[in-house]
């Protein structure tokens, strides 16, 4: 097995028939390996985000392969896309979508409890995850008692409860001011390192995606360039 | 360059000699405006015969104050805002400018666009090992806010780049219009 995390080998997703027809990803390829960090940027309709969606199994590719820890994700049934992001895929979105009937420790062990991990051991881990996230009070209050910024350390403390490989971020400090949009980064941006996790980030903040490993820039559904010293687009300019 | 008016501050806060300015000038700009000696004690010189600092020999040792016509000079400084009053010229606004007159000419916008794309993903770069080295070196408050200068131009820079591409983009949507009609 590659070391790669996630996989798009030539991959097509298209919108709409006919004239109206968009290809929001055309023929992209891109390996996000093990504990990698990777941000993905580009203009409003570049595809960036769905390539999050492909990843998480979420649309499906009209060609090409999605394979996340060596499965290709087309090859999944329902069922088995929703295990995958229970267990080994993170969402983090702009809308934190927290359930505001469970508390912040039973939003976190929520996945767990899907898994059917017992009710003590999800309680333990949870607090564990929250606490990786700087949350360590008031565990049991309701999303709605908390600011925007710990909302959203609730929402990556239960991306990452699981143990989980590869996080799929899609711009998840959009309601954010700058100073928690800034230490919401940096919290992902430790998850590489402190858990091996592989992250994948869409923003349009040069800021935030200067956190990356690897930066990567789409236009039309292309990637055009991305931030390694092996890429270049120089020799197209004379 | 604001030598000059960088020494002049320095001996608003007391007399210095000439290495102990160089020194304190170093390391108020965060070590990224090395001065050599010489430059100091020309740029001393100039300032002493505008009867913008004294001179006093003590031990052998020259020692710089600054003089009430200095200290109104550096008032002057303080006061005077340093923009680009108009036209703002630097060379990735040249650049980028060429490339877009260059794609008006042949229409695509594929030239600009390459350009564009290439200029980003340096600044972006830059961005990333400014992150870095923030992260992994121990540094003064001078050298941290000169990085954060840094940074926040290439913001900009990045920021005007996006719009430059977006006018591209709305340019090419008229070009192909017409060609349509």
């Amino acid at each position: 097995m590659s070391d790669s995390v996630l996989e798009f080998i030539d991959v097509v997703k298209t919108f709409g028939r006919g004239s109206s027809e968009v290809h929001a990803v055309n023929g992209v390829d891109l390996d996000v390996a093990v504990g990698e960090f990777v941000a993905i940027m580009g203009p409003s309709g570049c595809g960036k985000s769905t390539m999050l969606h492909l990843a998480g199994g979420l649309e499906d590719a009209n060609s090409g392969r999605v394979r996340v820890l060596g499965r290709d994700v087309g090859d999944l049934d329902l069922t088995r896309r929703a295990a995958l992001r229970r267990t080994d895929v993170g969402y983090v979105f702009q809308r934190l979508n927290l359930l505001p009937s469970l508390t912040a420790l039973e939003n976190v062990a929520l996945p767990l409890e899907l898994e059917g991990v017992g009710g003590r051991e999800a309680a333990r881990r949870s607090v564990e995850a929250l606490a990786a996230v700087g949350l360590t009070e008031q565990l049991k209050r309701y999303p709605d008692d908390f600011s925007g910024g710990q909302q959203q350390r609730i929402a990556i403390a239960r991306a990452i409860v699981s143990e989980r490989k590869l996080i799929l971020a899609d711009e998840p400090t959009g309601a954010l001011d700058t100073m928690t949009s800034d230490s919401v980064i940096a919290l992902l941006a430790s998850l590489p390192q402190q858990f091996g996790t592989a992250v994948v980030l869409v923003t349009h903040e040069p800021r935030f995606a200067s956190w990356a490993d690897r930066v990567v820039f789409m236009r039309d559904g292309e990637i055009v360039d991305q931030t390694a010293p092996a890429t270049s687009t120089i020799g197209a300019l004379a | 360059m604001a030598v000059r008016e960088g020494l002049l501050s320095l001996l608003r806060e007391g007399p210095r000699h000439g290495y102990q300015l160089k020194t304190d000038f170093e390391a108020a700009t965060g070590g990224v405006w090395p001065l050599n000696v010489g430059q100091v004690y020309t740029t001393l010189e100039r300032l002493e015969r505008d009867g913008l600092v004294g001179v006093v020999d003590s031990d052998g040792q020259k020692i710089y104050s600054i003089t009430p016509g200095g200290t109104q000079a550096l008032g002057e400084w303080w006061q005077a805002v340093p923009i680009d009053d108009p036209p703002p010229r630097d060379e990735l606004m040249l650049k980028v400018l060429m490339a877009i007159a260059k794609s008006t000419q042949d229409a695509t916008g594929d030239h600009a666009l390459a350009v564009i794309t290439r200029q980003r993903t340096m600044l972006l770069t830059m961005l990333q090992a400014k992150r870095r080295e923030r992260a992994t070196q121990d540094t003064t408050v001078a050298a941290t806010l000169v990085t954060d200068a840094l940074v926040v131009r290439a913001e900009a820079d990045l920021r005007w780049l996006d719009l430059c591409e977006a006018h591209l983009g709305a340019q090419h949507a008229v070009t192909k219009r017409k060609a349509r009609s």
